[in-house]
């Protein structure tokens, strides 16, 4: 190959026939433009004109130009030019692939595996076995097989939600002798990966690919100074760079959403920043995770826990507002326990239970309003936790000892007891350690912690089973009860130091937490993590995208609190006994440490230089030359004008309409009025547009079907059905909408799914058909069941015999479609429902089922082409003809009940009716 | 030509005349040539529509006599016949093939328009009663429908020479002509065309069919032009450059023509391919029906 620059020519010999331009130059030159021969009955009038001025036969420069350019670039062209020509030497023995298969991979996954890919395919050329080693696994022995083997692996490898570590476990797997390595870096330095450099580099050439890419990752979230602060890094640390942080978490209705935004900037030099969220508490408390816009990754993702969550508690003490020493205030130690870190309210008990608080202290109250009491139990019973603290009133209150005070977990004694004081026996009683069962077991119970007077318990078959914290000799020092979903606690010492010393330990603090009265500041410790299991209900892959999971196993706590995630512990949302813990890929001391590759080391950018074969493009220039010149040709000979006159005018007539058609392009993403006449001049069913065209002309034609039938045999006459976008169209003007699955139809956006809900709660029906026959475990009803995971569903069964279904229109049982005999899922009846006097089906009088759940090919049972004909067999001869009427029977009852409502459930009132009026 | 193109052209040419009021030729200067026809000539004369009684006088023979009216009284009465006459419209259309050129794939050339200008005006004469031939070919006057077929067949015949020079054999002593032609071969054969006709009494009118390329010159670049037959032939290297001296030919043609037609009180006019065949029409109606 001989090269000029950057471009080589693999025959450059015929680039010799550029010296014939000169030449052709001159031939060019030489010929005037052809005449044009017109046919003109006018010539009659010409003959004897002479020409003014006598032109030049030749043919101007700028043409002889455009032509020697034109015929150049075909020389060229031939002479086959290739920009970058790829002139590395081919390795021989075998070649050994390494991808980190990170998080940080993840920013340019796609074009690492062609990286890699090429490399592979390369390799195979050459004849060269080939292996591909992804770190973040665990290590196993490398083998060498041929490309072809490892490239079908090589498409489904995917990133790991982690950083690779202890890659000096791969030492020991790498093969014997001789071979070449390619590591596809994600820029970042691992555990080991010195020793792993070294160890390749003594086995053959290292070649390393780093991408220049920046990486951005979130640290988790803190709270310090009543705001939120999180903490981002970047590598490498120059330049000024912009960048968002968003918060995301659930709305009120349940829906994720974005719930703050804030810009930060990373100074030029600096690898650090830091974004501060101001929000309120109940937006704060909705936060489920941060995210830096634009970065797909897991490290670009920080999952919040329970340590961002301030749960707001009332502080309500029986005293009075009487002067006294702070140190001996009742609510003094619960008040320093807390105050960093939940929202303490005050305010008298009416007051706070208005602002529906997590938890209410009660420090020694005895006496409670009725109305108070009533208050407090009710929100007890939706969920509050009440925290109250013994105290010399309450052992003196009389409801508490004669068992009527229902706030309180046990009947007290009359009394209490006070323990080593002058007048008394006994010596002050220490902790016992924490039983398995309860919510304090693993915090340890340091020495020094003594209890010097106590409310007792009144002794009972129960009591043992409301204890969760005792004293050394057993008597219950914290009960327990639960009453509705919320809970009574009753610590049986005073909040301050009078009784026992338990409110100055740390032990206190650390009881509370988890009582989860208050929430951890910062970073759990091993200590608070240890001895329980921890589940991970979501985690985060590689891109960032956090998956809820019910599947994986637990991992015990000493090993989550080393936050380091792995694979057998991914970053996510891990839930204990009380408390949830994020584990990010990023801990908050975590650095993004740049990797150093050794002298030696060929690094080279993930940018694949490719050779491009320019021929293709020096051809068309060319061609476009030439193009050219046809027209110049034609303007010189004065037949441009006429010819194309009309055709310019239409070009620029196109050109000017272009903007506009852009505008209108844009409109489209707003509500189509269209789509609205159409769907309320009348009746119109409704099928959701799935990503098969297929399935959508079934739906369709299938909608038809049974909106012949009803015109044919009801009263409801709708005209052809609608297919509807879920993220664009409007779902108010439909009553019934038809969703076939498919396996691989997109989840609907958060949007979507908040129309879908409102459109089941305002009365439509959702009927969703997974088509496939009731096959378990079938890929449309994975995805089904996916889809209506975030549906707001109410508790489905199979259709009841008694269902309003088997008898709006016609008297049914069986539900078939295109398959026969599946279950179809609707509405549960309330359990309360029962039998009316008389009538064979029980009196459900309320509601029509939002949602109906078939996996019978509905459409393609009910499908008929423009001619009224059957689209798809159903069944065999005339059961399955039979089989089809039945199903229409069915679609027809669906209509009638979506229309009708509970209509003919109504019925069930008829006779007496009929009775009142004396019938 | 073939038939199809003949069948073509009758109803469009029937469409085109229906638009008009039926014509009525001024005949009254018309004594040797005049044949009786539909058209009263407001006085006595030869016809068959009643015109007046008057009293027999001295000269009147017996058979002349109206028994039926001279009955109701005592003097006898004569019954007289309004006299009727019929206008003879000669028609030549240019043959040649300079008439076959239109400039542009959309026009029609200017035979086509010519032959339908010349067809919806006989038909027009015939259904007012007059009698049109065709001048130059064996196509006599004659009145009634039956005649539009004959002057379909004769208008549409082609010749071979590239200019057209207007044949007055077939002239009605004092009658009419109508000549179509785009007048770009040599005038001296329409001079002499008119000469003749002036001779034997006939007046009548010239219609210049023109493409309007031949008016605007719309042309450019090295041009080799053509006659449409082939005979003449002029080379330009831009003909750009000829426009302005070809439209002062033109010019200058047409004045000649208005001058001979003034000299000869005929009437003229330009008509060009891309207006309305209507307009040139309507022009022809009233210059048939001016009395001269």
């Amino acid at each position: 190959m001989w090269m000029i620059g950057p471009i080589g020519f693999t025959a450059p010999l015929l680039l010799l026939g550029l010296i014939l331009l000169p030449v052709l130059w001159f031939l060019l030159r030489a010929i005037p433009p052809a005449p044009i021969k017109r046919r003109f009955p006018g010539v009659a009038l010409l003959l004897g004109l002479d020409d003014e001025t006598t032109e030049t036969d030749k043919t101007p420069w700028w043409l002889l130009l455009l032509r020697a350019l034109a015929i150049a670039a075909a020389i060229i062209a031939f002479a086959g030019p290739v920009l970058n020509p790829q002139a590395r030497a081919p390795g021989n023995g075998p070649l050994l692939v390494l991808i980190d298969g990170g998080w940080a991979d993840a920013r340019d996954w796609t074009r690492r595996q062609d990286r890699s890919v090429a490399l592979v395919e390369e390799a195979g050329r050459n004849g060269r076995p080939v292996a591909v080693v992804r770190l973040s696994d665990a290590p196993e022995a490398v083998v060498f097989q041929t490309a072809d083997a490892v490239l079908s692996r090589l498409a489904a490898m995917e990133p790991q939600p982690f950083a690779p570590n202890a890659l000096q476990g791969w030492v020991d797997v790498l093969p014997a002798g001789e071979f070449d390595s390619f590591w596809l870096s994600n820029g970042l330095d691992h555990e080991g990966r010195a020793v792993l450099e070294t160890a390749l580099q003594n086995r053959g050439a290292l070649t390393v690919f780093s991408s220049p890419r920046p990486i951005f990752a979130l640290h988790p979230a803190s709270f310090a100074e009543g705001m939120v602060k999180i903490a981002a890094s970047r590598l490498p640390a120059t330049g000024e760079v912009q960048a968002e942080v968003v918060a995301r978490g659930l709305d009120p209705s349940g829906i994720e959403r974005e719930l703050a935004r804030v810009a930060v900037t990373f100074p030029d030099g600096q690898s650090q920043t830091e974004a501060a969220f101001d929000l309120p508490p109940e937006l704060r408390n909705r936060i489920t995770r941060f995210e830096l816009v634009g970065q797909r990754t897991a490290g670009a993702v920080s999952l919040t826990d329970d340590s961002l969550k301030r749960r707001k508690i009332a502080l309500i003490t029986g005293e009075s507002d009487a002067e006294g020493l702070l140190l001996l205030s009742q609510s003094h130690y619960l008040r320093q326990a807390l105050a960093p870190v939940a929202d303490l309210l005050d305010g008298g008990l009416q007051d706070v239970l208005l602002a529906n608080p997590d938890v209410i202290v009660l420090a020694d109250v005895a006496r409670l309003s009725a109305e108070d009491e009533k208050g407090l139990l009710e929100w007890i019973q939706k969920g509050g936790l009440l925290l109250r603290f013994a105290g010399p009133r309450m052992a003196a209150s009389e409801s508490a000892v004669d068992g009527t005070d229902p706030l309180l977990p046990v009947t007290l004694r009359q009394g209490g007891r006070a323990i080593g004081g002058a007048m008394s026996w006994g010596e002050p009683k220490p902790l016992a350690p924490f039983a398995e069962d309860t919510p304090f077991h693993g915090l340890e119970v340091p020495p020094e912690v003594t209890v010097t007077e106590q409310v007792l318990a009144q002794p009972g078959p129960e009591l043992a089973g409301r204890t969760i914290a005792a004293l050394a000799d057993g008597t219950p020092l914290v009960t327990r009860r639960v009453e509705g979903q919320g809970q009574v606690v009753l610590v049986h010492v005073t909040a301050n130091a009078d009784w026992s010393n338990l409110p100055l330990s740390v032990l206190f603090v650390q009881m509370l937490e988890r009582l989860a009265v208050s929430t951890r500041p910062a970073v759990p410790e091993e200590s608070d993590l240890a001895g329980q299991i921890w589940v991970p209900e979501e985690v985060v892959d590689a891109y960032g995208q956090v998956v809820a999971v019910d599947d994986l196993p637990g991992v015990p706590g000493e090993d989550l609190a080393k936050a380091i995630p792995g694979r057998a512990m991914p970053p996510g949302l891990y839930a204990g006994a009380e408390r949830r813990v994020a584990l990010n890929v990023m801990a908050a001391d975590t650095a993004l440490t740049p990797a150093e590759w050794a002298e030696g080391v060929a690094v080279e950018g993930i940018e694949m230089v490719r050779e491009t074969a320019l021929k293709g493009a020096f051809l068309s220039g060319a061609l476009a030359l030439l193009m050219v010149d046809i027209l110049a040709a034609l303007f010189l000979s004065g037949r441009l004008a006429a010819r194309l006159g009309p055709g310019v005018a239409v070009l620029i007539l196109a050109l000017a309409l272009m903007p506009q058609g852009r505008a209108q392009a844009q409109d489209s993403s707003l509500p189509d009025d269209a789509l609205a006449l159409e769907a309320t001049t009348a009746l119109r069913l409704a099928y959701v547009m799935t990503d098969d065209q297929r399935v959508n002309d079934m739906a369709k034609a299938g909608l038809l079907g049974l909106s012949m039938r009803l015109w044919d045999r009801t009263t409801v006459e709708p005209l052809e059905p609608i297919g509807v976008d879920l993220e664009k169209d409007d779902l108010a003007f439909f009553p019934f909408l038809y969703w076939p699955m498919t396996a691989n139809q997109p989840i609907p956006s958060s949007e979507a799914y908040a129309k879908l809900n409102r459109f089941m709660r305002t009365g439509g029906m959702l009927f969703l058909d997974s088509r496939d026959g009731g096959m378990t475990g079938s890929p449309e009803q994975r995805r089904m069941q996916e889809i209506a995971l975030r549906l707001d569903i109410p508790p489905l069964e199979p259709i009841p015999p008694d269902h309003v279904l088997t008898r709006t229109f016609y008297l049914l049982q069986d539900f078939p479609g295109r398959f026969i005999g599946q279950p179809l899922w609707v509405e549960a009846a309330p359990p309360d429902a029962e039998q009316a006097e008389g009538m064979p089906f029980r009196n459900l009088n309320d509601g029509v089922t939002p949602v109906v759940l078939g996996s019978a090919d509905y459409a393609a049972a009910w499908a008929v082409d423009d001619y009224d004909q059957p689209l798809v067999p159903v069944g065999r001869g005339n059961s399955g003809e039979r089989q089809r009427e039945i199903a229409y029977r069915f679609g027809i009852n669906l209509i009638m009940h979506v229309l009708t409502g509970n209509y003919k459930s109504d019925q069930v009132h008829v006779p007496a009716l009929l009775e009142r009026l004396g019938q | 030509m073939t038939q199809a193109v003949d069948i073509a052209l009758r109803p469009r040419a029937e469409v085109l005349g229906q638009a008009l009021p039926a014509l009525l030729a001024a005949a009254d200067h018309l004594a040797g040539s005049v044949i009786l026809g539909d058209h009263g000539r407001r006085r006595a004369g030869m016809g068959d529509e009643f015109w007046q009684f008057r009293p027999a006088h001295a000269g009147d023979t017996a058979r002349m006599i109206d028994w039926r009216r001279s009955a109701r009284g005592d003097a006898t009465f004569v019954r007289e016949r309004e006299w009727q006459a019929a206008q003879s419209v000669m028609l030549w259309v240019d043959p040649s093939r300079s008439m076959q050129f239109s400039g542009d794939k959309s026009r029609a050339s200017k035979a086509d328009r010519a032959q339908l200008l010349a067809l919806a005006l006989g038909i027009l004469l015939l259904r007012g009663g007059e009698r049109v031939g065709l001048a130059g070919q064996d196509v006599p006057a004659r009145s009634g429908r039956a005649q539009t077929e004959r002057l379909a067949r004769g208008i549409l015949a082609a010749g071979a020479e590239d200019y057209g020079k207007p044949d007055t054999t077939g002239l009605v002593a004092h009658g009419r002509m109508v000549i179509l032609s785009d007048f770009l071969g040599d005038l001296a054969g329409v001079e002499d065309a008119i000469a003749r006709a002036s001779d034997r009494g006939v007046r009548g009118a010239l219609v210049q069919v023109l493409d309007p390329a031949e008016e605007e010159f719309p042309f450019d670049g090295r041009t080799i032009f053509e006659s449409m037959g082939g005979s003449l032939r002029h080379e330009t290297l831009r003909a750009g450059d000829l426009r302005a001296r070809y439209l002062a030919r033109l010019a200058e043609r047409k004045e000649r023509l208005a001058t001979l037609a003034r000299a000869s009180g005929w009437h003229l006019t330009a008509h060009h391919t891309g207006q309305s065949a209507q307009s040139a029409l309507l022009w022809l109606y009233r210059a048939v029906e001016a009395p001269f």
